[in-house]
C-alpha cells in the first residue's frame, strides 16, 4: 500500500519484460524504493525459503516429479508459451530466482501484498495466485520442471 | 460498518437495561458501557467461545460467537440446504435416508458435545431429530454432518442426544410411546399396548454410533435426560411425566399426579445384563448414514433387528426417583452428587442425592415399583428442595463454583440458588419466557462458568417486528459476580432450544483447510484439467469437470439431448482456505452446488428445453468471478450434433 518510486517501476519492467540473459537485476534497487524488503527479498521473494536456492545441472527425476505437480495443481491458470490466467512460465526461470518462484508458489498472498513484481503482475493479471497447498520439496521439484522448459 | 453496527447494538441493548433493571438508581449509561464493553470484540478480534445451538424446525445448528452473540455459520443437519447443495448431491443425499425414504427436515432441539473425563473436549458434536426419531453427529473439524442414526420404534426423539462422561453412549428415549413394535390398535388401549423405549448408542473411538440396546419402560412421556459423572457415572437420569398415562388432552390429563418420575438407569447393569443373554432380539428397521471417510460420499444402509432389555428381567437397572411435578429437565452438578428435577408444574425444585439414592437402594427403601421398577421413597433419596423458584422451573445448569441457575419459564427469569444450602441467591428477568439455559461447559464435570446463556421463547417488543413472527432470540448474562448481569441480546434461527459452548481454543486449531486434491476419493474426481472429460452412458451424461479461479473447464458443452440426465461432476482444484467455488445451471430442479477446496460434489440435471443454457459460479471467488461461466447446448432427441466439450489448450 505503499507507494514505489521509479526505481522500482523500472525493476518491475525489467522484472516483467523478459530479460533473458541473467537473473534479475532487483538487487540493484535501494532499501528505501523496495517498501522495506530487504535485497535478498527483492531478489529472491518472501516467504519460507530465506536462503538463496543452488541449482546444479538439470535433474530430469526431478522435473518429472515436478511435471506431475504441475499438471494438478498449476496448469489449470499457467501455460509455457502464452498468457492465460497467470503469466506464461516457459521461460520463468530466466527471469526469477529459484526462491522467488518457490517463494510465490509457496507464500503468494503476502509475496502480491507486499513484493513490487508480484504487486504489478497481480495489477496485470487480476486474479489472485492461488496458494495450492505445496511443500517446499514439491515447489522445489516444480522449479526443476520449469527449468527444463527454457528454450 | 461493523464498529457502527456494534455501537448501534451497545445503544440499543442500554435502553432496555435500563428501563427494565427496575430503576435501582444505577446510572444507566455507565451500566450500558459496562455491559457492551464486555461483549464488545473490536473488529479483526476473535470470540472467546463457540456457541453451537440448535436450530429448532430449521433442522439446522446454527454456530454463535460468545460473547459478541455473532452468527458464524449454519450447518445443516436433517433438512435439505440448498445452499451447500446439502440433501441435494450425490455425496450428501444419502445422509437424510431413514426407514421411511428420504425425509427432507427435522426438528432439533439438543446440541451435545462429546466428552473425555466428563469434559467437552471439541471433537464432535451430537443432536436430535425429534421427529422421525434420529441422532446425527457433526465433526467439528470440518463443521460438516458426518452420521445420522435413526432410532427404531421410537416416537418423538427429545431425550437426547444425552452423552456420558467418556463418550461411551448417547441416548434417545420416546416422548410419545406408542405399541412397540407398531401394531393397528385401539388409542383406547393406551395403558395396555404403548409402551417407551430408553435407546442407548454406543460410540467407538472414531465417534460412530452403533444401536447398543433398547430398554422397554412404562408408556409415560420420557423427556430429558443427563448422564451421571464422577461417582454416578455409570448412571442415566430421564425425566418422565405423563405417568397418568393420558392419549387425550395431556395438558389436563397428565397433570394430575403430584409428583411423576426420574427414571435412574444403570446403564453398566445394562451392559451385564445384556452380555448375560437376558435382553431379546425384537423385529426393528432403521437407516444408517455416514460421510465415508475415504470418499467424502454419504452412505446408507438399512438394518434391522433391536436388542431390547425388560427392567423385570434385569433386576437393578432401574429406579424411579418420584419428582413433583411433571418433571422437565434432569440435571446433574459438576461433582456428580446432585440429580435435579424441573418440575415444570411443581413449587420447589426438587434435588436427589446420589448418595442417597445408592443407600436407599440398599436400604430397599420402596414406595411400590412399576412393570419391575422399584420407586424409590422420595424422602430417601431427596437432598433438598429449593424453595420460591418462581413458577415454572424447567433446566438447570452449573458455574462449577458452588451454584446452580434455574430457568423459569413462566415467571421469565433465571433463579441462581447455592448448592450449600439450596437457597436461591439471585434472580434475573429473561425477555421473555426461557426455555433452556446454556452455561459454557455447565453440564459437564469443569463448567467454564464465565457466561450463561438464556434461550428464550418469545421476543414480544424486543426486535423490529417482522411480520406475523417475531424473531427468536437469546440472551446473554456474565455471572462473574454475585449477581447476573445482563449483557446481550441477540437473534437466533429456528427456535433455539438447547445449546453448547466450548472454548474457541478446544476447537480453531483442529480446523479442516482443504481436501489435498491427491487424496480426493470421489468416484467422479478430476485431479487435474488436462483429465476433463464428458462421456454418454445411456440416457445419462457424465461431465467431469474443473473449477478454478476463474474457469470452468470444460465451458463449453454440445450433444445433449433431451430426454438425457446430465451429471456435473465438478473438482474444485483450489488447495487454499476459503476457496470454494459455486456452480449453478439455470433451469435445474434442485440446488446449487457448493464446492469446497479439493473436494467433488455432482449436479444432476435434467434439461427440459432446447437452446444453449448457461451456468456460472455463485460464489464470488475473484476479480474476474463474473467471467466465470460456460455454456451446454441442448438439440432435440435424435440430433445428430455429436457430444463435444473443449480441453485446456
Amino acid at each position: 500500500m505503499r507507494g514505489f518510486g521509479m526505481a522500482a517501476v523500472l525493476l518491475v519492467v525489467l522484472g516483467c519484460g523478459g530479460d533473458k540473459s541473467a537473473p534479475p537485476p532487483a538487487a540493484a534497487a535501494s532499501g528505501a524504493e523496495t517498501g522495506g524488503l530487504t535485497p535478498f527479498e527483492m531478489e529472491n521473494g518472501i516467504g519460507p525459503v530465506k536462503e538463496v536456492v543452488v541449482v546444479g545441472p538439470l535433474n530430469h527425476e526431478m522435473a518429472e516429479a515436478g511435471e506431475k505437480i504441475f499438471q494438478g495443481k498449476c496448469s489449470a491458470c499457467h501455460k509455457m508459451g502464452e498468457k492465460y490466467v497467470g503469466p506464461a512460465l516457459g521461460q520463468v526461470t530466466t527471469r526469477r530466482t529459484p526462491a522467488y518462484i518457490m517463494n510465490m508458489i509457496l507464500n503468494p498472498q503476502e509475496m502480491v501484498e507486499r513484493h513490487p513484481i508480484a504487486k504489478q503482475l497481480l495489477a496485470e493479471h487480476m486474479t489472485f495466485m492461488a496458494n495450492q497447498g505445496l511443500t517446499q520439496d514439491e515447489a522445489r521439484q516444480v522449479v526443476e520442471y520449469l527449468r527444463e522448459q527454457v528454450k | 460498518m461493523h464498529t457502527a453496527n456494534l455501537r448501534l447494538l451497545a445503544l440499543l441493548l442500554a435502553l432496555p437495561a435500563a428501563g427494565c433493571s427496575g430503576g435501582v438508581g444505577a446510572p444507566a449509561g455507565s451500566a450500558a458501557a459496562d455491559a457492551a464493553a464486555k461483549v464488545y470484540i473490536a473488529p479483526g478480534q476473535k470470540d472467546e467461545f463457540y456457541a453451537f445451538m440448535s436450530g429448532g424446525f430449521s433442522g439446522n445448528v446454527t454456530v454463535y460467537g460468545l460473547p459478541s452473540g455473532r452468527l458464524l455459520a449454519q450447518i445443516p443437519v436433517f433438512s435439505q440446504y440448498p445452499e451447500k447443495g446439502y440433501g441435494y448431491t450425490d455425496q450428501t443425499r444419502a445422509l437424510l435416508q431413514t426407514s421411511y425414504g428420504m425425509v427432507p427436515w427435522d426438528d432439533t432441539h439438543h446440541p451435545e458435545l462429546s466428552m473425555t473425563d466428563g469434559v467437552p473436549d471439541g471433537r464432535w458434536l451430537f443432536i436430535n431429530g425429534n421427529n422421525t426419531p434420529r441422532i446425527a453427529r457433526l465433526d467439528l473439524r470440518s463443521f460438516e454432518t458426518a452420521e445420522i442414526l435413526e432410532i427404531p420404534n421410537s416416537a418423538g426423539n427429545h431425550a437426547s442426544p444425552f452423552i456420558t462422561q467418556n463418550s461411551e453412549y448417547i441416548v434417545g428415549a420416546t416422548r410419545f410411546s406408542v405399541p412397540t413394535p407398531q401394531a393397528d390398535v385401539s388409542i383406547g388401549t393406551y395403558k395396555a399396548n404403548f409402551t417407551g423405549l430408553l435407546s442407548f448408542v454406543k460410540l467407538d473411538s472414531l465417534g460412530h454410533m452403533s444401536l447398543a440396546f433398547q430398554i422397554r419402560v412404562p408408556g409415560y412421556n420420557y423427556d430429558l435426560a443427563h448422564a451421571g459423572k464422577g461417582p454416578s457415572h455409570g448412571w442415566m437420569f430421564f425425566t418422565s411425566y405423563n405417568s397418568e398415562q393420558a392419549s387425550t388432552l395431556l395438558e389436563k390429563n397428565a397433570s394430575q399426579n403430584d409428583k411423576d418420575f426420574i427414571a435412574a438407569v444403570n446403564w453398566k447393569r445394562a451392559e451385564e445384563c445384556v452380555a448375560q443373554g437376558k435382553a431379546k432380539a425384537e423385529p426393528a428397521r432403521y437407516a444408517h448414514n455416514w460421510v465415508d471417510h475415504e470418499s467424502l460420499v454419504a452412505k446408507s444402509e438399512m438394518l434391522s433387528g433391536s436388542t431390547v432389555l425388560r427392567p423385570d428381567a434385569c433386576e437393578g437397572l432401574i429406579y424411579y426417583l418420584p419428582t413433583p411435578k411433571s418433571p422437565h429437565g434432569a440435571d446433574v452438578d459438576p461433582t456428580g452428587e446432585y440429580i435435579v428435577g424441573g418440575g415444570k408444574l411443581a413449587t420447589v425444585i426438587p434435588v436427589h442425592s446420589f448418595t442417597k439414592m445408592q443407600k436407599a437402594i440398599a436400604d430397599k427403601a420402596f414406595d411400590g415399583e412399576v412393570d419391575g421398577i422399584p420407586i424409590l421413597k422420595y424422602d430417601a433419596v431427596m437432598a433438598g428442595e429449593v424453595q420460591n423458584p418462581g413458577l415454572g422451573p424447567l433446566h438447570t445448569e452449573f458455574d462449577g463454583k458452588g451454584f446452580a441457575y434455574t430457568s423459569v419459564f413462566l415467571s421469565s427469569e433465571i433463579v441462581k440458588w447455592s448448592l450449600q444450602n439450596f437457597t436461591v441467591v439471585d434472580r434475573i428477568p429473561t425477555y421473555y419466557s426461557i426455555g433452556h439455559l446454556m452455561i459454557p461447559g455447565g453440564d459437564s464435570r469443569k463448567p467454564w462458568g464465565k457466561y450463561v446463556v438464556a434461550l428464550n421463547k418469545i421476543t414480544k417488543d424486543r426486535y423490529l417486528p417482522t411480520g406475523p413472527e417475531l424473531t427468536q432470540s437469546a440472551q446473554l448474562y456474565s455471572i462473574d459476580g454475585d449477581k447476573m448481569q445482563l449483557l446481550l441480546d441477540f437473534p437466533t434461527t429456528g427456535e433455539p432450544h438447547y445449546a453448547q459452548a466450548i472454548p474457541a481454543s478446544l476447537i480453531l486449531d483442529r480446523q479442516i483447510r482443504t481436501v489435498n486434491l491427491a487424496e480426493n476419493k470421489d468416484p467422479y474426481v478430476t485431479r487435474s484439467e488436462k483429465d476433463v472429460k464428458a462421456a454418454r452412458e445411456g440416457r445419462v451424461v457424465h461431465v467431469w469437470m474443473t473449477a478454478i479461479r476463474s474457469h470452468f473447464m470444460p465451458d463449453n458443452i454440445e450433444g445433449i439431448q433431451l430426454g438425457d440426465t446430465v451429471q456435473f461432476h465438478v473438482t474444485n482444484l483450489e488447495q487454499d482456505w476459503d476457496v470454494p467455488h459455486g456452480f449453478a445451471m439455470l433451469g435445474a430442479r434442485t440446488s446449487e452446488l457448493l464446492i469446497m477446496p479439493g473436494m467433488t460434489r455432482t449436479l444432476t440435471w435434467v434439461p427440459e428445453r432446447v437452446g444453449v443454457h448457461p451456468f456460472y459460479c455463485t460464489d464470488f471467488c475473484s476479480a474476474l468471478h463474473q467471467e466465470m461461466q460456460g455454456y451446454i447446448r441442448v438439440s432435440v432427441p435424435g440430433s445428430t450434433v455429436a457430444l463435444t466439450w473443449n480441453k485446456p489448450s
